[in-house]
């Protein structure tokens, strides 16, 4: 069986994120990076997949991303993905979901695949969008935000829950399929140290557009980014202070009424 | 001159931050009040690697070296010291000798299970008239023939009660080398082993120390490590090593002291400004800082050294002796930051105190560190 997982690098959570001076980027220095979260969920179950599975099942990572992109890709290796393509170009730069769709599902064809795995969405740029046109690309089907995935023991079909609001849909879907995944579908394993120095000896295809039969970036689709804002600063805060707590309280509920007018 | 670490080694640290983040600083308060570390938490790092980081992949190891030790140590040391103490006991010293020393039989029967953290190892050197006077064992190894009989006793050991293989330093008695110190092998279940007292102590409480008791204990002739009453050379060489990664747990708990109070600083307000904008506290943090600089800059030196086949015996005992006694002063600052709250068990801080002590004294005291460079530079043919 062969299993796609996509990754890509984004900056770690914990990093305080600052706008470049053109209002079209993020100020990268000094801010690490990482795997998607959500897509460590895919890399795992693209891995417990294979070990169930068993045979010549292999996990392939592909990830669109610049050539720094090298270090999460290892780390995803160390993980235990047996191998990856690398698609990186100067010409996808700041790309759309529209574009990195077209290049990935050109990549992915070209390796053949039975199943993809990725993250529900990006943690950066929060479009949840690729794995949609991804799969309208490819013409298979898709299903979003899963937070349980079985397979029958046919191989033939994947049955899933998907999380939705205040619950859980079960679906059933014939491979090959695209699966994004969600919080809660597993627990990505750590990398372990063995995993960490084999991670090297694993293959890196490295794939620029033309290699991928493109002359130019694909079309970014209909919509375009303009310029990165800063987070809207919050409202004033103003304490209010009393001898006695009771008296606080009577004036706070003062404010709100005549100040802010919410009650 | 390169000065970075590698892709691998870059790997190593994200993924055990990852999993100090995770599954160990959660639960670094209660080692502490529980004395104990998890039995789940041990298996979940020897299913890692963590537990034969340095040693070769052949003998069970994930072949990280010194320096991939060190890295590990210094994530580990952020966190929680007992754990880091369990770490060292058993890998960098509880083993190391057995790498250094071993027979390849040795090797294939002790140091591939400890490697692997199927095992866990111990080093027995100290006893009650030999602590910092540590080549002077009192406990007695007598040859009888296919087997030496052992008898005495050790103290203040790390992992002692829990431990399966313990590097042990014996006086010879009778034969060529009457009076002479020998390393052996010794297993727990051997008869006449026996777990004495377990030490209540000031910090890393959830390190175990304890008491052995050898009565009549044989051990067999095949268990000797390295040559007979040449035990000095693997107490020396292996020490090399445990203080190191001593000087790297160090480390972590020195950067996570830092990153503790200028956080507090940045939020705590005293005569109207935050703590932060006070000089007098801006001063304690320049200190914390350039110490942790001096730190890690001589402690990944040294790790390179040794892993370059360098002899570090003067070196390891500068990083044992600066980072021990920088952690002290820094922890020293980082509660004084959070004040009051600093002595209270509500803050890791407090725990972080307590931990830090220990590091001046054991694997060799600060003065014993002060004689060995010392002697080191006063044989010194080049200074
Ligand atoms: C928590 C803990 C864990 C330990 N784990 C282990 C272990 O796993 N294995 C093991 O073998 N041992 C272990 N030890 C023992 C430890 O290494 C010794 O405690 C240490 O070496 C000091 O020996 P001592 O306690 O006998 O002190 P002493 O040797 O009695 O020293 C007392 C004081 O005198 C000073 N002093 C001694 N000689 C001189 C001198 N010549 N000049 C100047 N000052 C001197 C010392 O520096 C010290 O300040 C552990 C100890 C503790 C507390
Ligand atoms: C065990 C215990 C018992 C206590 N018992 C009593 C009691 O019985 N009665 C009572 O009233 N209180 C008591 N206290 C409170 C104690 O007096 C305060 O904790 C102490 O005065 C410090 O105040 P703080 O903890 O708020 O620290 P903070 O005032 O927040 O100080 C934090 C740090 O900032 C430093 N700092 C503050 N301002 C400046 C400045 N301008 N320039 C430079 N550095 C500055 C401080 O020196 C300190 O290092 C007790 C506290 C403890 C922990």
């Amino acid at each position: 069986m062969k299993i796609i997982v996509l990754l890509k690098r984004v900056p770690d959570t914990e990093a305080k994120i600052l706008i470049n001076q053109d209002g079209n980027g993020i100020r990268e220095d000094g801010v690490k990076f990482i795997i998607n979260t959500y897509d460590e969920y895919g890399i795992e179950e693209g891995l417990r997949l294979k070990e169930k599975v068993g045979g010549d099942s292999k996990v392939t990572a592909v990830c669109a991303g610049p050539e720094e992109s090298t270090e999460v890709i290892r780390t995803a290796l160390a993980m235990g993905v047996d191998d990856a393509v690398h698609i990186c170009d100067p010409a996808l730069a700041k790309p759309s979901p529209f574009t990195i769709a077209e290049v990935l599902a050109k990549a992915i064809s070209e390796e053949g695949f039975d199943i993809i795995f990725c993250g529900k969405q990006g943690i950066d740029d929060d479009m949840a969008q690729t794995q949609s046109i991804l799969a309208e690309k490819l013409d298979i089907p898709q299903v979003n935000n899963a937070t349980v995935f079985e397979l029958a023991d046919d191989l033939s079909k994947a049955v899933l829950n998907r999380r939705i609001e205040g619950g859980d849909e079960k679906v059933e879907a014939s491979l090959p399929v695209i699966i994004s995944c969600e919080k809660g579908l597993n627990d990505p394993r750590y990398a372990s140290l063995p995993g960490i120095m084999k991670a090297k000896k694993k293959e890196i295809r490295v794939k620029n557009l033309a290699d991928l039969g493109f002359n130019e970036a694909p079309s970014s689709g209909r919509s375009r980014v303009l310029k990165w804002l800063p987070m809207p600063k919050g409202g004033e805060c103003k304490m209010v202070e009393a001898e006695e707590t009771v008296d606080a309280v009577k004036e706070l509920a003062r404010l709100l009424r005549e100040e802010a007018k919410v009650v | 001159m390169e000065w970075t670490f590698t892709e691998e080694q870059q790997m190593l640290k994200d993924m055990v931050k990852k999993f100090v983040d995770n599954e160990l600083r959660p639960v670094a308060a209660k080692i502490d009040e529980e004395k104990k570390i998890p039995k789940e938490l041990i298996a979940q790092m020897a299913e890692l690697g963590f537990l034969g980081i340095a040693f070769p992949p052949e003998y069970g190891g994930a072949g990280m070296g010194e320096t991939g030790y060190c890295i590990m140590q210094t994530e580990i040391g952020r966190a929680c010291a007992s754990t880091a103490t369990f770490i060292g006991a058993h890998q960098s010293i509880g083993s190391s000798g057995i790498y250094m020393f071993g027979t390849e039989e040795q090797k294939q029967k002790y140091l591939v299970p400890l490697a692997e953290g199927k095992k866990i190892g111990a080093y027995a050197l100290t006893e009650t008239s030999a602590g910092s006077d540590a080549y002077k064992p009192q406990t007695t190894a007598e040859d009888k023939g296919d087997h030496y009989l052992v008898n005495g006793g050790k103290i203040f050991i790390t992992n002692g009660s829990f431990a399966d293989i313990f590097t042990t330093f014996v006086k010879m008695v009778g034969g060529p080398n009457d009076g002479k110190m020998s390393v052996l092998i010794v297993e727990k279940d051997y008869e006449g082993f026996k777990v004495g007292k377990i030490e209540e102590k000031m910090g890393i409480r959830g390190s175990e120390t304890s008491e052995l008791i050898f009565e009549d204990m044989k051990v067999p002739k095949e268990n000797l490590l390295g040559r007979e009453g040449r035990g000095l050379l693997v107490g020396m060489k292996v020490l090399n090593t445990g203080r190191l990664g001593l000087g790297a747990a160090a480390l972590g708990a020195a950067q996570e002291s830092l990153k503790l109070s200028t956080a507090y600083a940045k939020e705590r307000v005293q005569f109207g400004k935050k703590l932060s904008q006070h000089q007098g506290i801006q001063w304690m943090l320049a200190n914390m800082s350039m110490e942790i600089f001096n730190m890690e800059s001589i402690l990944y030196r040294t790790a390179w050294m040794y892993d370059q086949g360098q002899n570090v015996t003067r070196e390891s005992s500068i990083v044992k002796l600066y980072c021990s006694e920088a952690l002290d002063r820094i922890v020293d600052d980082a509660l004084q930051i959070f004040g009051g709250y600093g002595f209270t068990c509500e803050f890791p801080i407090e725990r972080m105190y307590r931990d830090s002590r220990i590091n001046r004294i054991f694997e060799g005291t600060s003065e014993i560190q002060k004689m060995i460079i010392a002697r080191d530079v006063l044989h010194a043919r080049d200074l």
